[in-house]
């Protein structure tokens, strides 16, 4: 059950995720990006990881793509300017040499790896819930989550300074 | 035993569904009498008595309209929108108590759909999807106004959404859970969290009208500046189901209100009731029953408190609208975690002290 499940749902992730690039339409592209973000929380869930589901829907579903949307569905109002953009030949050539090289590097450096098994006696099914993770947080990673937290707040004091009218602005 | 457990998940899953979508139908009737007994009217008294099949004839007559779809708009789009508003308001009702525990022939009946430990987050998750209906639904008409309505709608609802987490932080601190079911169980008795969380309340609140895009908050439809919002282009019932989603989210939210702050099932006196009659089992679901019910009467009455300010407070402008939810209710719920937090330190101390 939890297995076809998987499969069904990592089919599904990856098929999403290549219509976002095939997608002609971006607003198209945006929904199949949004419809992946749901299949990882799935994948969360199968992990019995609730909390890294829920935050994971709220934070990137509910927040960072709508304003992706936003954005998009701003610059997508004139269709015409879509017409504009052309793909020279050399930039295709350039970007399936690119692509090719990514693809043997990934290749080169997953070939001898393998899957670190779990042993069922000392794992805690429990360790995705709330509690646990809370705790890992605070206590054993208590430095880098802190750090994490200062960095936001310089994003967000950068936001604003960029977003500040200056004196002398016109003011609409 | 799991079968069964299963089959009664579904039966009650099932009720909550059909209790959901029948509130939100007589919401539509309830909202009209209340504005006629406001503005000193009688309000739809035609069909049936009292006019009560009103909204039956309101959803035959959406039904029987001509569907009109924009020649240039993206049609799929256009179809999905309103069925994604729709899918989004009913999803979030699955993790509201609305009642402690049936015991039926020695087995334990849970009255909540599912309990997940992480039931708070859920509902914001879900609450942060209702965003994309409307979206999808004003930019797929093709249309300048729609799109602005759209766009309105969407920043308005990310910018309160940061404020109702923020006061919701501050009841997640005072109880250390996120079920709804424990938060629910922890205000047992008259112990609500009102009490604690007066300010949290008001801010959750103006939140809730601004989400559920109710007036004072209901500038994404608003007709003197955009002909209709995002549902301009809309007809017959994928407009129909556009204005019943925005009934279900009232109702929703007036649940998630009265679990939150209201004490859910609890009212008062309810431990003397259960130690009034003998048999516990009779005890309890007796206390059970009554606790549903006045989960209902607190759902209703904040379903007619936003009725009440509906047609009662004019309309914000924009950028006021824009300025409460980021310079005062933000700040204010920051400063209302600061003071949970203290209260609760300075709690901690005077009981080491006293005791």
């Amino acid at each position: 059950m939890t297995e076809s499940l998987f499969y069904f749902l990592a089919s599904l992730t990856l098929l999403c995720a290549l219509m976002v690039v095939i997608a002609k339409n971006p607003v198209h592209s945006v929904l199949f990006l949004i419809i992946t973000f749901f299949t990882i929380s799935g994948h969360y869930i199968l992990l019995n990881a609730q909390f890294l589901a829920a935050v994971n829907i709220i934070v990137y579903a509910g927040a960072i793509m709508v304003l992706f949307l936003f954005v998009i569905m701003f610059l997508n109002i004139s269709k015409e300017s879509e017409h504009k953009v052309k793909t020279s030949t050399l930039s295709k050539f350039a970007g399936t040499i690119a692509g090719g090289l990514l693809f043997v590097v990934l290749i080169a450096a997953l070939k001898d790896t393998g899957v670190t098994g779990y042993s069922p006696d000392t794992y805690n099914s429990q360790v995705g819930m709330v509690e646990n993770l809370g705790q890992v947080l605070f206590t054993q990673y208590l430095l880098p989550f802190e750090l994490a937290s200062v960095l936001f707040l310089v994003a967000m004091v950068g936001a604003v300074m960029l977003g500040k009218k200056e004196t002398g602005e016109q003011h609409f | 035993m799991e079968s069964v457990e299963l089959i009664y998940k579904a039966i009650y899953i099932l009720v909550i569904f059909g209790l959901t979508l029948l509130i939100a139908t007589y919401s539509t009737y309830a909202e009209r009498k209340v504005a006629a007994f406001i503005q000193d009217r009688v309000g739809p008294n035609r069909a049936g008595p009292f006019g009560l099949l009103q909204p039956i004839a309101d959803a035959g007559k959406m039904f029987f309209k001509e569907e009109f779809i924009p020649a240039k708009s993206n049609r799929l789009l256009f179809i999905i929108g309103p069925g994604v508003a729709m899918i989004v308001a009913c999803m979030s009702s699955a993790v509201i108590p609305f009642g402690d525990t049936l015991i039926i022939d020695g087995r334990t009946i849970y009255l909540q759909a599912i309990e997940v430990n992480i039931g708070m987050l859920y509902i914001f998750g879900v609450v942060s999807l209702g965003v994309y209906g409307l979206m999808i639904g004003g930019w797929a008409s093709n249309n300048k106004f729609s799109l602005l309505g759209a766009i309105r709608a969407a920043s308005q609802n990310i910018s309160y959404e940061l404020a109702m987490g923020l006061s919701i932080i501050a009841i997640l601190m005072m109880t250390g859970s996120l079920s709804l079911r424990e938060i629910a169980a922890q205000q047992e008795g008259f112990n609500w969290n009102i009490w604690y969380q007066p300010l949290g309340f008001i801010i959750f609140l103006t939140c809730a009208f601004a989400e559920t895009n109710r007036t004072p908050f209901d500038l994404p439809e608003c007709e003197t500046e955009l002909i209709g919002g995002y549902h301009t282009e809309y007809s017959s019932m994928k407009l129909g189901l556009y204005l019943f989603a925005e009934y279900i989210n009232i109702f929703v939210a007036s649940a998630v209100i009265s679990t939150l702050y209201f004490g859910a099932y609890n009212f008062p006196f309810m431990e003397n009731l259960r130690s009034a009659i003998s048999d516990p089992v009779l005890a309890n679901n007796v206390v059970t029953l009554l606790g549903v019910g006045v989960m209902f009467a607190k759902i209703f009455f904040f379903i007619f408190f936003f009725m009440w300010v509906r047609w009662t407070l004019p309309r914000f402008r924009y950028d006021q609208l824009m300025k409460l939810g980021w310079q005062i209710l933000i700040p204010l719920s920051i400063l209302n975690v600061i003071l949970t937090g203290g209260g609760i330190l300075l709690f901690d101390r005077v009981k080491d002290y006293l005791f």
